[in-house]
């Protein structure tokens, strides 16, 4: 999602409505899905409320969290409908980051790749381990030369972690245009660099894939973006999308968020729903249906800012 | 060098070329005969030359017969090729062969042990005994599995592992099988034929039997499946289908161990449940032994794309209400780039030393190996660190420098993907070459794959015996089944202590345990055996109208029509059997042989065989037999071919072939739900095909002269009948009697009505349908049918054709009502087989 980063206060309390609709061509007999739609908790963020709607109404529904910590929805629908419409309500408070060190204080980022490296007989402590997960291939990000290729220049040698982190993100938000019509889910990587366009998801995922291939731990966000209307206009209800940004791990400051779409180190505008190796942990529903023939598919998702 | 001839077997040796640097299985370093051999071997040279030719095609017929195939995925076409299966076994002798199976039960426990850490604690990532990169990296290493136990702790029912033999006669492990280890079945296929083969040997020798590890996995699915009090355990074996290349083996396992066999969509999981499809409805499954991958097992949650797995299973693992065998994920321990760890690893889980050594592995991930094994890369074998990445092992030596340099920047750029390993000098074993006849053994490299299956105490017990894989050609680094290679019955001999091995006789079993009924069909598998029977009748049909059609059509010479043939011609556009407007000749050829024309013959027997081929579990040795002749016949079809005597030949030979197979359907099945659909879908299609070719000649042929009848007659296969009870020139009502209306004529219309509302009472009283009352009301009103009014009249021609034109209206309803009959059965049991789809949304 294309946005302007609003001016800066110290929190934000939003309602987030974000719905989804599938109309099938023909009745489907059985659907399970799993919805990744509830914000998770985490440093600078709290759910006040959370609700989930779903129509028709689950023949069997599980409330758990996924392997990496996110909160997840399971259901089960296995009497015949022509339709699914699953709304989520929440609403959250977000407290602004605290204001960065300066980035060239972080360490040389062939340290902290070094740090993250296996070493025979080394213990590494809970946080290495913990980002060793996000560290090597997942199924929608394959690390490969070009993205080593496309991440060098930015990457001199000794430069500070965090500011050389920066430049690869202004160089995906430079460099690539915003275009919803140039891929879809799962569109290969080295496709999205040779075409210079994508979308969010495919600017984190090639972000992701960069730091995984100098061998930096990198993790893919998935959650929503504040935007503004355009001057003089309203806000609409249903504009607004989900989206996705990336966060790398510091051994220093810990993990650290980077909007590649927006070149902004996401701050009060981003609500965070979850986190994983890369798109496919967390995609916001994920189903399997039996009979439905064709399908038309809605999604609305407003993000309404509250004083 | 040659080996030494210390016996007469030197002129059986005489090709057989003595490498010194490599280990023989049959001779020793000198050249002579190991001590374990010799018995075999003295009897070989006894035997002669002409016992052994009659060995060998022994093992041919059984192949053949069995149908023992193994498909090769770079085949263009993904057929089936015949199991290579050398005559001569490997022979090991007790004392080695206790050793090296005490390491492989090691291996089994450590295995399992490193995979109950790695889905739990994680303690050896977090100790620093393993890489979290080569756990984490790895596609078969399931996040979503993170924190399940399966039943009983046991993630590792049947393991493998491939062994290859040094130049110091020590065993080596080159890889580990853990998450659905193929070859098994192949092993106890391979027992059963050669033990035949070579009766006396194998007894003198007191070979191990190997059907105790079979009964072993029975008993250790049943004992861990999670089935509540007093409920009897339903363990199916999960096939991806036949396209798979051990699919021949699926089939072999699943009888062999008394386990419905089954694909993907025909479980479905209903409240973290698993269940399988069958005619009588929804079964619980308690044990999956899958032959699928990890990340296909589950497409809601692991790969989207699969249309392998059961969507679902994963939250019914993670609710502990199925086993999965192996538990899902354990494929991550599928890696060379494990074996450096394993010596510490296995310190550390089980407090002893590691048994079996691993071949010299060097894994890049961490920069002094990686370092040192790109120095002697020249000398090394490279492979992936991830079998999921498929890519050809890259041997050192054979590399000039530019393309070593080029690796080497290749490795640097991912080094956690690589692993270097020492190359072995395979061993040699003795291979039988037919061809060779005077001097027939050749030393061929070897590997050995051995397995344990998972005991019910937590041990593991080791198969005495092995799949062993023998090269494909003489000096070949590698061995793979894939590139051609073939295999060999592994014989393990007896310790002397012990008394000649008796198979474990079975538990007897008394007239209480007597199954009358086969509760466990899936619906998949009887929709396909309805299209058997629907496809097996329509090739005899199709064959026997193109061979009325080109045996008049000879006859004429390509002169003028006579007024049969041309009725017969106008039948077959009728059916679109042939184009309207193509030249006759060429029409007909392409009628026969074309695969692309609609209703072509060779499409039909196309769609014969891929029905068959879904059911191969099901259909009887003499089934599978002669559908085997029935491709055969199909592959002569598929040969250029324009001259018409010869086409006429083929088509008496695949009715035969078709033929025998109805033989084989009515006399050697069960008569269980899926022999009555086969036998439904045959009278169904019959019906239709007699009732709608009688029909149209009614129609249109109203006045239809002796030599028309005749081809009719012959169509419905009741020409010699009518023979015999009317010596004369066939005649309108006399014939339409016997194909339409006498209840004794199996080719009658009426006879298929009637039997068809016989067979389909049972299922309408267990089902609630009505199919039987419809077929009955059809014979009914064919009984009532009126062959009188075609009879010679004063009231002339006109009368009698109206007549004609009301039985006509007659068979007409009777093959709509087999239609519409066909229609529902597909709704009511198989529509439900229908192929998920998975969706997510952005």
């Amino acid at each position: 999602m294309n946005a302007r980063p609003l001016p800066r206060r110290t929190a934000a309390r939003y309602r987030i409505v974000h719905e989804t609709e599938y109309r099938y061509s023909s009745s489907v007999s059985v659907s399970r899905q799993a919805m990744h739609l509830a914000p998770r908790a985490c440093a600078r963020q709290r759910t006040l409320g959370h609700r989930l709607t779903i129509d028709p109404l689950p023949t069997y529904r599980q409330e758990c969290v996924d392997c990496f910590g996110n909160p997840l929805t399971r259901i089960e629908i296995d009497h015949p409908h022509r339709a699914l419409l699953v709304v989520a309500e929440s609403e959250v408070t977000i407290t602004a980051r605290g204001d960065l060190r300066d980035p060239a204080d972080s360490p040389a980022w062939e340290a902290v790749a070094e740090h993250h490296a296996y070493h025979a007989g080394r213990a590494p402590d809970a946080a290495v381990l913990e980002a060793c997960r996000f560290r090597a291939d997942s199924p929608f990000v394959r690390a490969g030369a070009e993205l080593i290729d496309f991440a060098q220049p930015y990457f001199a040698a000794g430069t500070p972690l965090l500011v050389a982190v920066r430049r690869l993100m202004h160089a995906i938000h430079r460099q690539f245009r915003f275009d919803t019509e140039a891929t879809q889910i799962a569109t290969p990587l080295l496709e999205v660099l040779a075409r210079r366009r994508g979308v969010c998801q495919d600017f984190a995922h090639l972000m992701i894939g960069c730091l995984r291939a100098l061998g930096l731990p990198a993790r893919y966000v998935s959650g929503y973006l504040l935007t503004a209307p355009p001057p003089g206009q309203p806000r609409l209800i249903g504009a607004d999308a989900s989206h996705a940004w990336v966060s790398v791990h510091c051994p220093r400051n810990g993990w650290i968020d980077f909007d590649p779409t927006n070149d902004v180190l996401p701050d009060l505008g981003h609500v965070t729903i979850a986190w994983g190796r890369d798109f496919g942990d967390v995609s916001p529903l994920r189903g399997v249906i039996l009979g439905g023939g064709a399908h038309e598919l809605d999604v609305r998702v407003t993000v309404l800012p509250l004083s | 060098m040659t080996p030494s001839s210390d016996l007469r077997t030197a002129a059986l040796l005489g090709q057989y070329e003595l490498d010194p640097a490599r280990h023989h299985e049959l001779l020793d370093a000198r050249g002579e005969l190991r001590a374990h051999w010799r018995h075999f071997m003295t009897g070989i040279e006894r035997g002669g030359a002409a016992q052994m030719r009659h060995r060998l095609d022994l093992v041919a017929r059984q192949i053949r017969e069995n149908g023992v195939t193994y498909n090769v995925y770079a085949d263009a076409k993904g057929t089936d090729r015949p199991w290579e299966l050398d005559l001569l076994p490997q022979i090991l002798e007790a004392d080695e062969w206790q050793a090296l199976a005490a390491g492989v039960a090691q291996r089994a426990r450590l295995l399992d042990a490193v995979l109950a850490d790695l889905y739990g604690p994680q303690t050896l990532l977090a100790d620093g005994l393993l890489p979290p990169e080569l756990i984490f990296g790895h596609d078969n290493f399931l996040w979503p599995c993170q924190g399940i136990v399966p039943p009983g702790g046991r993630h590792l029912h049947l393991y493998a592992v491939d062994l290859a033999r040094a130049p110091d006669g020590r065993w080596w492990v080159v890889a580990d099988r853990t998450q659905a280890p193929s070859g098994a079945g192949y092993a106890a296929e391979n027992r059963q034929i050669i033990s035949r083969a070579f009766p006396e040997p194998f007894r003198d020798l007191r070979v191990q039997d190997i059907g105790g590890f079979f009964r072993t996995l029975q008993t250790t699915l049943q004992r861990l499946a999670p089935a509540a009090a007093g409920e009897t355990p339903l363990g199916v074996l999960l096939t991806p289908g036949r396209f798979n290349e051990t699919y021949f083996e699926h089939v072999y396992l699943a009888r062999l161990l008394g386990m419905p066999l089954v694909e993907g969509q025909d479980l479905i999981v209903r409240a973290d449940t698993v269940f399988m499809k069958t005619l009588d409805g929804l079964r619980r499954v308690h044990a999956i032994l899958r032959r699928v991958d990890d990340d296909y097992c589950d497409p809601l949650e692991l790969r989207g794309d699969s249309a392998l797995g059961v969507p679902g299973l994963l939250a019914a693992v993670r609710a502990g209400r199925v086993l999965v065998a192996n538990a899902l994920g354990s494929g991550v321990l599928e890696s060379p780039g494990l074996f450096g760890f394993l010596p510490a690893v296995c310190e550390r889980v089980l407090g002893e030393a590691l048994r079996l050594p691993s071949v010299a592995t060097w894994w890049c991930g961490e920069p002094p190996v990686c370092a040192e094994a790109l120095t002697e890369l020249h000398r090394l074998v490279v492979k992936p660190a991830f079998p999921s990445r498929r890519s050809e092992p890259l041997f050192g030596p054979e590399l000039g420098r530019a393309r070593l340099a080029e690796l080497r920047a290749r490795i640097a750029q991912a080094p956690g993907h690589w692993v270097a390993q020492e190359l072995v000098q395979l061993s040699q074993a003795p291979v039988w070459q037919r061809q060779h006849a005077r001097m027939p053994i050749v030393p061929r490299a070897i590997s050995l794959r051995a397995y344990a299956v998972a005991t019910a105490d937590g041990g593991y017990q080791v198969m005495p015996g092995a799949l062993s894989r023998i090269a494909a050609r003489a000096g070949a680094r590698v061995v793979s089944m894939q590139r051609g290679g073939g295999s060999k019955d592994t014989w393990v001999l007896a310790p002397a202590r012990i008394a000649g091995a008796e198979p474990p006789q079975q538990r007897p079993l008394g007239a209480r345990d007597i199954v009358r009924h086969d509760d466990f069909l899936p619906s998949r598998l009887i929709e396909n055996l309805f299209w058997v029977g629907r496809y097996a009748e329509r090739s005899e049909d199709t064959t026997r109208l193109l061979r009325v059609v080109l045996s008049r059509y000879v006859e004429t010479g390509g002169g003028a029509a006579t007024p049969a043939l041309a009725a017969a011609l106008d039948t077959c556009r009728h059916l679109e059997l042939i184009a309207a407007g193509r030249p006759v000749r060429e029409a007909l050829l392409a009628a026969v042989v074309d695969d692309a024309a609609p209703n072509s013959l060779a499409q039909v027997l196309g769609g014969l065989l891929w029905s068959a081929s879904q059911v191969r579990g099901r259909l009887s040795q003499e089934n599978w037999r002669g559908l085997m002749e029935i491709q055969r016949e199909a592959q002569a079809l598929a040969r250029e071919r324009a001259d018409l005597g010869e086409t006429l030949d083929l088509l008496n030979r695949v009715l035969l072939a078709t033929s025998a197979l109805a033989g084989f359907a009515f006399d050697d099945m069960t008569r269980d739900d899926g022999w009555r659909f086969l036998v439904v879908g045959r009278r169904i299609e019959r019906l239709q095909f007699v009732a709608d070719v009688t029909a149209w000649l009614l129609r249109h042929r109203p006045r239809s002269d002796p030599a028309t009848l005749e081809w009719l007659l012959e169509l419905a296969d009741s020409i010699i009948t009518y023979r015999m009870r009317y010596v004369s020139a066939p005649q309108a009502i006399p014939a339409l009697d016997l194909i339409v209306c006498d209840p004794a004529n199996p080719h009658s219309v009426v006879f298929q009505a009637r039997e068809l509302a016989r067979e389909l009472q049972t299922l309408d009283a267990r089902f609630d349908s009505a199919c039987a009352e419809r077929f009955a009301a059809v014979a009914d009103r064919l009984d009532g049918c009126d062959l009188a009014a075609l009879e010679d009249s004063l009231f002339g021609d006109e009368l009698r054709d109206e007549a004609a034109r009301a039985i006509a209206g007659l068979l007409e309803d009777a093959a709509a009502t087999a239609r519409e009959v066909s229609d529902e059965l597909a709704l009511r049991h198989f529509a439900h087989v229908d192929v998920s789809r998975p969706i997510v949304s952005a």
